[in-house]
């Protein structure tokens, strides 16, 4: 397990990491919590010649409310997310979810814009950030740009990010306070990411029909997915049993299901549907 | 200090091991020590066409490369060490590295020696082998078949071996009012010791002496194979094993490795290490178990059980490994009755070459298969004949006063009392009231299953006797030497090789009481050639009952002489000392006395000894027990299974064991929560997953579960104590009997719960897809 030779060079402001990453030439590779790019460079699946440390970029581990929406630097990490006050208060689906990725150790050391940024399929955060209409806050050669999380996530490790520039942060949309929240994670045995994550949020109103819903689906196919069809077919009905059952049939509609040694596409198809369920039971019941 | 055995002392070598002070082999730093790594093969089959090392030699830092072609005639292959005797048994030759065909992934092909980690690494990838794919035979059955590839080409059908016990008479056969049947598959399992093997070689010219640091749970074996491999004196080659994370088997094999690292460090004249990689860990250590096990059950409606025929198809792997041969003949094969008075019984083996890594001894060995199968096959009947499955064990079980007890293929059980623990285990799940809160679970849709396994199993080798007769190649005693020095403190030196299992403090225990002297004045000294007389180390639960009781009996030597002593300063007989607690007196003169410490210095300094007494203060004894020891008991596992995602989760677990006489209640538990663990983890997450060509799918911990702490419900474990005859301590073994008994109870209790659905067998790792898809087809989904 050791990666081939590389530098190592740290950043002290979110500019002189693009300097570093337009003078590495396209060889270097940005560094936060390590946590997903050390594993894949000591398997030699990647090389960079460089490292480009952003860690100590104070300014990227900020949080703050900005009107409707909560802004997370890139750098704070999945422990800080899912005890931070201000998380916890306006969109706590963030907070739950980070407390539930890896162990105690990873979410010390891991980042939500590492994770993000990363694209692993079989990462719990982007239900969360499908579930939150993220938006996640590049900065670039160019300046600062928005990419709503499904656009700039396109594929398994693939994401939209230009060149030479940088994850500073991701904005999440605030939910009405009346709606509940729960992250639902199917363990992998081995390896404690989701074999399928239901991400959940839903409010009724006064007369008891649900007035807010937004669920999202990761672990089961190449990327994350929003289950629209879940979503349409229960806004506006009075829960029950029999309606979220029906509902949550239709979980898997917009995914495409993967398949490995733990789980076939079936099986797969048949947690997103068990786990929706579950989840909307937990918050709507 | 005295009666300290019995009593759950913490473990004397936390302290050092959880402060960071342990010693493990990749702490040794030797001046101008080299680092190696070794090329291993991608493919399951090939010719090796070429090798080109031109690019890795060219880096500055890599000082040597080496091929299976440069070795040839300098270093010997890795033999065997079970010989099974009247089974045909062919031994391929292992050589260290591979010549001209590799035979499975993970095969070594070259030994890269560089100044560096990271330049032996790099040189891995400049390394060019041109190979030849072959097609692979992978698993065992199919390998048997006409026309399958041949792993070696003289070796017909690629069966290593064709073994048997046992014969059944035709009226026996149809005499019987009920037959069932079953083929279960004993998974490939990884034993995954948290520490990875490792060796490093130290030779020093002058004296000719080569020393090897190794991750070995029998640094003697290592020694004695490795001395005729490497064609060098016992007496100039050391093998010391350090500090140790775990074993469970996979480090009772001497392998091509170790023997590589000791000739580059002879070949060189610099100090060579060598670190296995966890990825490389999972290809080339040995795996276990892989058996595919035919059985059919004979009996009556009534519950009696007549005869057991047992069919067992191992896959051996590439190569005999070190006990490869001996699991699914001896181990597995005369314990296929298990616990049960059964009359007649027949084993057959198949031992078979495939072009995977080899199989060898894991935690178990055998015996794990051999109560998988009867403890499985006798809920099946349990289930065809209408019974209770506690009661159908009860009617077959061994009868106490039977004991010493011989099974059907002609073991001695040394001793037992099955109803013991069995009805201490059903009080304390509350047996009856549970069978009726699961029926009324089941009216409400909810799968709760009960499973049960009674096992008995055999370890602490014994006499060596019949060691040869089955066809090991070594002796199954143990020694020690126990050394006084004039201070009265106490070194003990045992030929056991502990790596987790605790014997400084269990052994220190046993000197403790021995002697009545405190813990801390005693030190054990294991796992060095040089320090230790000739011995087999720690495999196969024997370390207590033949280890310990080896210990015993040199404690005992020193009190004897001790006594002597005593009886002398104090004008008396030896016969009328008596020694307690550390004091020895003058039987019915009180305040006539000497301490322990006092002999020992007398003895020490021998200014005063009984005529004709040689000097000094220290005993060894070579123990040889006269049988082995049979540990025997009942677990009990509740579990819920999830209907609509057929995720299984263990709400109970009872197990009650009796290991005859323990030494330490606390480190045996131990014992027990690690077997368990390990033995679920077959039953529920584990299982090796190659491709039709060989390749290895599950090679990573992203993909292999290894049991983890939160996956357990509290273990509910106690014991009953029926001592064993055949040594000093009436211990038996317990580090086997977690595993041994827990898989059959898990696969019983699932099978229990998904009674509902008539499914009887579904192949183990039991992933929730495969339960799920059983509880869909039940449903009719
Ligand atoms: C044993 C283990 C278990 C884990 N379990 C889980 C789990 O259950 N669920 C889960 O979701 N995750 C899991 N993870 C992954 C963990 O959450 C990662 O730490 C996280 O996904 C990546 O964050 P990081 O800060 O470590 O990123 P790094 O490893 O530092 O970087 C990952 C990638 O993102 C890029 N990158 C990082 N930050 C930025 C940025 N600000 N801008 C642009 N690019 C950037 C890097 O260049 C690299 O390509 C696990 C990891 C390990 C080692």
């Amino acid at each position: 397990m050791i990666p081939v030779k590389f530098d190592y060079v740290h950043a002290a402001t979110v500019d002189q990491a693009i300097k570093l990453m337009q003078d590495s030439d396209g060889t270097g590779k940005v560094i936060a919590g390590g946590h997903s790019l050390l594993p894949l460079m000591k398997f030699r699946l990647t090389e960079p010649d460089v490292l480009i440390d952003i860690s100590r970029i104070d300014q990227l581990k900020e949080v703050k409310v900005e009107g409707e929406r909560l802004i997370v630097g890139a750098l704070v990490t999945h422990h800080d997310a899912s005890k931070h006050p201000l998380i916890q208060a306006h969109v706590p689906l963030l907070a739950d979810t980070a407390s539930q990725i890896g162990d105690l150790q990873i979410r010390n050391r891991g980042t939500i814009g590492g994770n993000l940024a990363h694209a692993d399929p079989a990462a719990d955060l982007p239900a969360a950030a499908f579930a939150l209409d993220a938006e996640i806050i590049i900065q670039g050669e160019d300046g600062e740009e928005r990419m709503s999380v499904d656009s700039f996530i396109i594929g398994p490790l693939i994401t939209m990010l230009p060149e030479n520039s940088l994850v500073t942060g991701v904005s999440f949309s605030i939910p009405p306070s009346h709606a509940k929240s729960v992250y639902l994670k199917y363990f992998h045995p081995a390896s404690g990411y989701p074999v399928v994550g239901v991400a959940a949020m839903a409010g009724t109103d006064k007369a008891g029909a649900i007035d807010y819903i937004k669920v999202a689906l990761t672990g089961v196919g190449d990327v994350a997915f929003r289950a629209e069809s879940v979503e349409q077919t229960l806004l506006g009905q009075k829960p029950s049993e029999k309606m979220i059952r029906e509902a949550a049939r239709l979980a898997a509609e917009e995914g495409e299901m993967g398949s490995d040694l733990f789980a076939s596409a079936e099986y797969r198809e048949n947690l997103c549907k068990v786990y929706t369920e579950r989840a909307l039971r937990s918050i709507l019941l | 200090m005295a009666n300290v055995v019995g009593t759950p002392l913490k473990r004397k070598e936390d302290p050092r091991l959880l402060t960071g002070n342990g010693r493990f082999s990749d702490d040794i730093q030797l001046p101008g020590m080299l680092h190696a790594a070794i090329l291993r093969s991608p493919h399951a089959h090939a010719h090796i066409k070429k090798i080109n090392a031109e690019a890795a030699l060219k880096l500055p830092q890599v000082v040597a490369v080496y091929t299976g072609k440069d070795l040839e005639g300098k270093i010997g292959p890795i033999p065997s060490s079970w010989l099974v005797p009247d089974c045909n048994l062919k031994e391929a030759p292992q050589y260290p590295l591979a010549i001209d065909r590799v035979r499975y992934v993970g095969d070594g092909v070259a030994l890269v020696i560089a100044e560096d980690r990271y330049a032996v690494r790099d040189a891995l990838d400049l390394i060019d082998v041109e190979y030849e794919a072959l097609p692979a035979a992978v698993r065992q059955k199919e390998a048997m078949q006409e026309g399958a590839p041949l792993v070696h080409d003289d070796i017909e059908h690629n069966i290593a071996l064709h073994w048997k016990a046992g014969e059944i008479a035709d009226e026996v056969l149809e005499s019987a009012e009920v037959v069932v049947r079953e083929s279960f598959y004993v998974q490939r399992v990884f034993p995954s010791p948290i520490e990875t093997r490792a060796a490093i070689g130290e030779y020093n010219p002058g004296s000719g002496e080569l020393t090897l640091w190794c991750t070995s749970q029998n640094p003697h074996i290592h020694r004695m194979v490795l001395s005729g491999v490497l064609g060098i004196s016992e007496a100039k080659l050391r093998v010391i094993a350090p500090d140790m994370g775990g074993g469970f088997g996979g480090k009772i094999g001497v392998y091509p490795d170790e023997a590589l690292i000791g000739y580059a460090a002879r070949d060189l004249g610099r100090p060579v290490k060598w670190i296995e990689q966890r990825s490389e860990h999972f290809t080339a250590s040995n795996a276990g178990r892989d058996e595919v096990i035919d059985v059919e059950l004979y009996g009556q409606r009534d519950g009696a059980l007549t005869a057991i025929r047992v069919k067992n198809t191992a896959n051996l792997g590439a190569y005999l490994s070190t006990m490869g041969p001996g699991v699914a003949t001896i181990d597995f094969g005369l314990m296929i009755t298990g616990a049960y008075d059964i009359p007649h019984a027949s084993c057959e083996t198949f031992g078979v070459y495939t072009n995977t890594t080899p199989t060898d001894a894991y935690r178990g060995a055998g015996k794990p298969e051999a109560t998988y199968q009867i403890e499985r096959i006798i809920d099946l009947y349990a289930r065809e004949i209408g019974m209770d499955p506690v009661e159908l064990r009860r009617k077959n079980f061994a009868p106490k006063e039977a004991f010493p007890y011989t099974n059907a293929q002609g073991l001695i059980y040394d001793s037992g009392d099955y109803e013991k623990p069995l009805q201490k285990a059903l009080e304390i799940v509350n047996y009856e009231q549970l069978r009726q809160e699961q029926e009324e679970m089941r009216k409400q849709g909810k799968l709760i299953g009960v499973g049960i396994s009674t096992y008995v199993e055999l370890c602490g080798f014994g006499p060596s006797k019949v060691a040869g007769a089955i066809g090991f190649q070594g002796g199954v005693w143990e020694n020690s030497t126990v050394r006084v020095h004039p201070s009265g403190k106490v070194t003990v030196y045992s030929g056991t090789s502990p790596h987790g299992q605790g014997h400084a403090t269990t052994f220190g225990q046993i000197v403790a009481d021995k002697l009545g002297i405190p813990m801390d004045d005693i030190e054990l000294v294991f796992s060095d050639t040089r320090a230790i007389s000739m011995s087999w180390g720690t495999y196969g639960s024997r370390s207590t009952p033949v280890g310990g009781a080896a210990v015993a009996i040199a404690a005992d030597r020193v009190v004897e002489k001790a006594k002597k002593i005593a009886a002398h300063e104090l004008e008396a007989a030896a016969d009328d000392i008596i020694f307690e607690s550390g004091i020895f007196q003058v039987k019915g003169v009180p305040g006539q006395q000497r301490t322990f410490q006092e002999i020992a210095k007398a003895a020490n300094m021998a200014w005063n000894l009984p005529e004709g007494m040689e000097p000094s203060l220290e005993a060894q004894s070579f123990f040889d027990p006269e049988n082995f020891v049979y540990p025997f008991g009942t677990h009990i596992v509740v579990v819920e299974v999830d209907k609509e995602t057929g995720e299984i989760q263990m709400k109970r677990y009872v197990c009650v064991d009796d290991v005859g006489r323990v030494i330490n209640p606390l480190t045996a538990e131990g014992q027990v929560h690690g077997g368990i663990a390990q033995g679920v983890g077959q039953a529920l997450w584990e299982g090796a997953v190659y491709s039709s060509e060989g390749q290895l799918l599950s090679g990573t911990l992203m993909d292999y579960t290894l049991p983890k702490a939160r996956f357990f419900p509290p273990i509910e474990s106690s014991f009953t104590e029926t001592p064993s005859p055949v040594n000093p301590l009436g211990a038996k073994g317990v580090g086997e009997t977690g595993t041994t008994a827990s898989i059959p109870a898990v696969m019983n209790a699932v099978m229990d719960a998904l009674k509902p659905y008539g499914v009887k067998d579904i192949d183990m790792p039991l992933t929730p897809e495969k339960v799920w898809r059983v509880i869909q087809e039940g449903e009719g989904n």
